[in-house]
């Protein structure tokens, strides 16, 4: 019974992460990947994402405090950060990337600042709910990742 | 995203750029735009004025000729009337004469007064404008008395009364009768009458008074006086000797009022015209001498002709007026009025052309502003199409995505059913979407035609692959012939190319029932010249024998240039010289061949109209939105061909289209991308078969497949044709062994059988088949395989029975399907897994990748991680290099990497750089004669000894220049990033799947089988 609302509890936040638009398909895959091999394939990688993104958001905040902006950079970083977030399927933080980057080939300054606010609230957000998520979440558990293993295949399949 | 936005930017400039030069004007014009009005004003003033002068010209001349008659009316009577003048005075001087002849040269005189009254009366007919004429003597005053005395009376006043006394007199001594009354009257006792008789005198000629009113009547006269001398004088002499020798004076009353009046009424065109004759010896008060002051006449007309009445001194001249108004000139009226109104016509007539050309302009203007604005919004609905097609495409996705995890979870069957109908809905409109995308694509001109080599057969062996499974579960008959005439690599857009016949095969999968589809790819001059002898109709039947048609699967089909009788001409051998081979264009002409339900006549038309299906209840029937062939139809036009159809309904469509593709320059097909290109395997060379088929179409597209294998075919139509064959064969068996070496050659290696043949032979065929084959030589004897488009499993289990082999080739026929079905047969043990791992993506790609060593280079951690943790989840083994030098060092000849997967932007050195570094190292390491080192064992040495490393890019912009890049720079493919199994299927398939070490078993298999 506990077992049972557990599971649903877990579905339901796992559900709701990708309803709201902050995952996509990308993470399913992830997910897929995981197996007896790897049991913690994607929270190593989750982890390894936000290490490495808080290297480039550091990286790009000492980028805009030089002025004039280095927009060649800035696109640069950001392109990585993209690159990351499409690995793992952060997809709102992907989409703010990509308009960091058109604001970048714009050489809008003004807005680049702002959607590197946008950018970085995205990513504490994500890091927030994917952090409860992981707690939620015994990926330990057999039954559970056997489930979603189940879910994820069918959708893959589509 | 960047790319696709500048895009729209780009295009929403130029359609603002269109509809700016819209507004300008592109042509000049001659008519005034506004104020026509005030110019119709001034064209007929102008006129009106013109017409005046052109009035004035002609009446100029006609009061010309008015005047000329006046002229000469007016001179003529001048001269006459001085003509007559002049007679009467010389009368009076000849009287003159007379009386001082007769008066004082005779002394006595011989004239008194009874005889010069008696003259005078009868010589008045020459004078008949003189009243009278008398002779006054001059008498002094001293000599009055006598004068008196004698004469018999007193000299009296012209008052009749006795004159007072003066210095001389002037009494009338000789009178006319009509003039009696002047007797003893003193002559110059009367004004004029004395200034004329001082004047005569003085001047010894005939002088006239100024006119004055005569006594006696009313009537204006003048008097005419004549000096009368007492002796001849000398021609010089003084006036004082003139005056001292003057006898006295002779005068004459002219009446000149009806003198002139006598004369005009002598003349004609006396009402005409006024005459009046003037005084004028003082030209400031001429005095009237002949008119009435109030009878005025016409103004505008005067002639005036001067009069010599025989007097210097005193002068006259005649005035002359037309009575009336001269007439206006009509010509000259009519002329300039009727001219006049032309031109005010032609005026207005120019005046409404121009407001109406201006009106035209004008509509024409909006008409062309509202053809840009259309345009322009034409284009912009394409565009927005293009944006909310894709737009909708990601929405579209997640909410299939979350239909998917919702049929994960437990549901009741209702609602599993609505959730399945909400998720096929969703897929039919994200099908839609794409089709209307495809559309609003070409239509906004952004679909661009690549130019790449590709393999034809290839790609249509695909399109089938699509929808073999749906034929099968139908159970028609789908098949794909290539002409041998048709090059195997071709230049075009094989994505466009296979877009066409999906949606072609695809149609006529939906439409067709029973029966079969037909693909066909030949020449297009090849089959024309078959065409040329036949005629078509669409829809209407030829009143046939509906028994049997040689067409695939024995169906009437809507247009029998493909059953067998025209068609053995196309696949016919040596029909056509391979002459084409020269031409750089390869016209090709493309069939699709159906025996569904026909398009309705009425719709066919119709039928390359986007959004039109036959009609409505066709749709609902069968779905479909009927974009599907009017996107086709662009493709195939922009592709440079035509395409049409010919359908009867009930019978079926055949649709065809031509397209030009370049010959490819390149024989060989090393650098073509694997996708474009399917390696077959060449390990069925020359392997020798029999097809045993009664239909002659099945049986060509057979041997088409076998023979792109490399297969020797030959085709019976019977299976007792082959068991006599084979019988033969049995027969000859037992004779001497060098006979049976000669006809080993001709035994076939492989017996194809088609299932409805062998079905129909059943009972006369199959058991001979199995008794006949000779005990010892079952290895020796061809293997038997079934071709079926479906079979039921107590048919598979009588197959069996009957002696075929497990694998039943399963159609519609491909080439490398019916490869992988023959390697199974005849490899049975080792090879058997190939068919269901091909079957399973992510079993197969385990099988692939199990043990294969993989570099996968990525400055991205992550990225590096999650495509490692992919692959290795294959089993593959997996090390990294998060840089190109990285990698460049590990890629260093000779390495032990089966693969690698390169990511493309990176610092320092992309990946395209290091691509190309690699393969500079490998051919390097190539053109050195083989090494030791070099045998090493790995898959990247390929059977031909030569390094080739496949690197696959990994890329998360799906574009076409990337691709052009990565096939430049020399890798092998690619797959986006980030990784999902279905791409890294696709590629790995692609690549792996005719690689070693499958190829090189299998072929030690054959030639093993080619053993007697």
């Amino acid at each position: 019974m506990d077992q049972n609302h557990m599971k649903k509890q877990i579905n339901s936040a796992r559900n709701s992460l990708f309803q709201q638009g902050y995952l996509d398909e990308q993470f399913i895959q992830l997910e897929d990947l995981q197996d007896d091999a790897n049991p913690n394939f994607v929270e190593e990688i989750v982890t390894l994402f936000y290490s490495d993104s808080t290297r480039l958001i550091r990286n790009i905040e000492t980028a805009l405090d030089n002025y004039p902006l280095d927009f060649c950079k800035l696109d640069d970083y950001m392109h990585q950060f993209k690159g990351s977030s499409s690995s793992i399927g952060a997809k709102k933080v992907k989409d703010e990337c990509s308009q960091f980057q058109e604001c970048c080939k714009a050489r809008n300054t003004e807005g680049c600042i702002g959607i590197f606010r946008q950018v970085k609230h995205e990513h504490a957000t994500l890091k927030r709910k994917l952090e409860t998520y992981f707690q939620v979440s015994p990926s330990n558990s057999l039954e559970n990742r056997h489930t979603l293993q189940r879910n994820t295949q069918l959708c893959a399949a589509d | 995203m960047g790319v696709k936005m500048q895009g729209h930017h780009h295009l929403v400039a130029v359609s603002l750029n269109e509809q700016q030069l819209g507004i300008k004007r592109k042509y000049t014009s001659y008519i005034p735009r506004r104020n026509q009005s005030k110019y119709l004003a001034l064209w007929i003033i102008a006129f009106g004025f013109v017409a005046m002068n052109v009035y004035k010209c002609i009446d100029a001349g006609h009061q010309e000729r008015i005047e000329e008659g006046l002229v000469s009316m007016c001179d003529q009577r001048a001269r006459m009337l001085q003509d007559r003048f002049r007679v009467s005075v010389n009368h009076v001087h000849a009287l003159a004469v007379l009386v001082s002849t007769f008066h004082y040269y005779k002394n006595p005189s011989v004239i008194d007064q009874e005889t010069f009254a008696e003259y005078t009366a009868r010589t008045a007919f020459e004078r008949p404008l003189l009243s009278g004429v008398a002779y006054a003597q001059r008498v002094m005053n001293s000599e009055r008395e006598e004068f008196e005395k004698q004469h018999e009376g007193i000299i009296r006043t012209m008052a009749k009364e006795p004159s007072p006394h003066r210095d001389e007199y002037a009494p009338v001594i000789f009178a006319q009768e009509t003039v009696s009354y002047l007797h003893l009257l003193d002559m110059m006792s009367g004004e004029e009458d004395r200034e004329n008789i001082l004047r005569a005198r003085a001047t010894g000629k005939a002088v006239l008074t100024s006119p004055f009113k005569l006594l006696g009547s009313n009537h204006l006269g003048v008097v005419l006086t004549f000096p009368v001398y007492k002796s001849k004088l000398p021609p010089k002499v003084s006036v004082r000797e003139r005056i001292e020798a003057t006898a006295g004076y002779l005068g004459g009353a002219f009446d000149v009022e009806s003198l002139v009046e006598n004369l005009l009424g002598q003349l004609a065109e006396n009402q005409e015209i006024v005459v009046k004759v003037y005084d004028v010896t003082n030209p400031s008060n001429p005095l009237i001498t002949y008119g009435r002051q109030t009878q005025e006449g016409d103004l505008s007309h005067t002639r005036v002709s001067m009069l010599d009445f025989g007097d210097p001194y005193r002068k006259h001249q005649m005035t002359c007026r037309y009575l009336r108004k001269a007439p206006i000139s009509w010509t000259a009226f009519t002329t300039a009025s009727l001219g006049y109104v032309i031109v005010l016509l032609a005026g207005y007539m120019f005046y409404t052309g121009a407001i109406h050309i201006v009106q035209v302009e004008d509509d024409f203007d909006t008409m062309q502003q509202l053809k840009v604005r259309a345009e322009a919004a034409d284009v912009a609905k394409s565009q927005f199409l293009a944006t909310v097609s894709h737009e909708i495409r990601t929405p579209m996705n997640g909410i299939l995505g979350m239909l998917a995890l919702l049929l994960d979870t437990e549901l009741s069957s209702t609602q599993r059913d609505y959730a399945q109908t909400a998720q096929a809905c969703g897929r039919a409109l994200i099908t839609l979407i794409n089709e209307v995308l495809d559309r609003a694509k070409i239509e906004a001109g952004k679909l661009e035609l690549e130019s790449v080599p590709f393999d034809l057969r290839s790609i249509l062996d695909d399109v089938l692959s699509l929808f073999s499974e749906k034929s099968r579960h139908k159970g028609i008959e789908l098949a794909v012939l290539v002409s041998d005439k048709v090059p195997r690599i071709v230049m075009g857009d094989p994505g466009r190319f296979r877009q066409v016949i999906t949606n072609l095969v695809g149609n006529s999968v939906k439409f067709t029932e029973h029966g079969h589809i037909f693909v066909q790819v030949h020449h297009a001059e090849h089959s024309e010249a078959d065409a040329k002898s036949e005629t078509f109709m669409n829809g209407i039947s030829e009143g046939r024998a509906i028994s049997r048609f040689r067409t695939l699967s024995g169906r009437e089909a809507a247009d029998d240039r493909n059953s067998w009788d025209t068609f053995k001409h196309l696949v016919g051998e040596d029909e056509y010289p391979f002459r084409a081979a020269t031409a750089e264009k390869v016209d090709l002409l493309v069939s699709v061949e159906d025996t569904g339900i026909g398009i309705p006549i009425h719709a066919q038309e119709l039928v390359f109209m986007p959004f039109m299906q036959a009609d409505s209840s066709t749709s609902r029937h069968y779905g479909g939105t009927g974009i599907g062939l009017s996107i086709s139809k662009c493709l195939v036009e922009l592709m440079g061909g035509r395409i049409s159809f010919v359908s009867r309904p009930k019978i079926g469509s055949t649709f065809f289209f031509t397209v030009a593709f370049n010959r490819s320059e390149k024989s060989t097909v090393s650098d073509l991308k694997k996708s474009l290109y399917e390696d077959l395997p060449n390990a069925f060379t020359g392997l020798k078969v029999t097809v045993v088929d009664s239909k002659p179409v099945r049986a060509a597209v057979t041997r088409y497949h076998l023979q792109r294998l490399g297969m020797v075919v030959k085709i019976v139509n019977s299976i007792q044709m082959a068991i006599s064959m084979r019988f033969m064969l049995v027969l000859l068996f037992s004779l001497p062994s060098t006979l049976v070496e000669l006809q080993q050659d001709r035994q076939p290696d492989l017996l194809l059988v088609e299932k409805d043949t062998w079905l129909s032979n059943e009972d006369t065929g199959n058991i001979r088949l199995s008794d006949h084959r000779p005990i010892g030589h079952t290895s020796n004897s061809p293997k038997m395989i079934l071709l079926a488009t479906n079979i039921t499993s107590p048919e598979f289990d009588k197959a069996k029975a009957t002696g075929f082999s497990d694998t039943v080739i399963m159609k519609p026929l491909r080439a490398s399907m019916v490869a992988a079905c023959l390697q199974q047969v005849l490899e049975t043990g080792n090879q058997a897994k190939q068919g269901r791992l091909m079957a399973k993506g992510s079993l197969y790609l385990r099988s692939v990748l199990s043990g294969k060593k993989i570099l996968v280079v990525d400055d991205n951690r992550v990225n590096r991680r999650v495509a490692a943790g992919a692959l290795k989840k294959f089993g593959a083994t997996v090390e990294c290099a998060d840089s190109g030098k990285t990698a460049l060092a590990l890629l260093h000849l000779p390495h032990t990497f089966d693969a690698c997967f390169m990511d493309i932007q990176m610092p320092e050195m992309d990946g395209f750089e290091v691509t190309r570094r690699v393969r500079m190292m490998e051919s390097n390491a190539n053109q050195e004669p083989m090494s030791e080192t070099m045998t090493i064992e790995g898959s990247a040495f390929t059977r031909t000894g030569e390094w080739h490393l496949p690197i696959l890019a990994m890329t998360a912009d799906v574009i076409h220049a990337t691709f052009d890049e990565c096939r430049k720079s020399g890798m092998d493919g690619y797959v986006s990033k980030p990784f999902e199994e279905e791409t890294l299927y696709q590629a790995v398939a692609k690549f792996f799947e005719s690689n070693p070490p499958s190829d090189r078993s299998f072929k030690t298999t054959t030639s093993k089988n080619g053993e007697p």
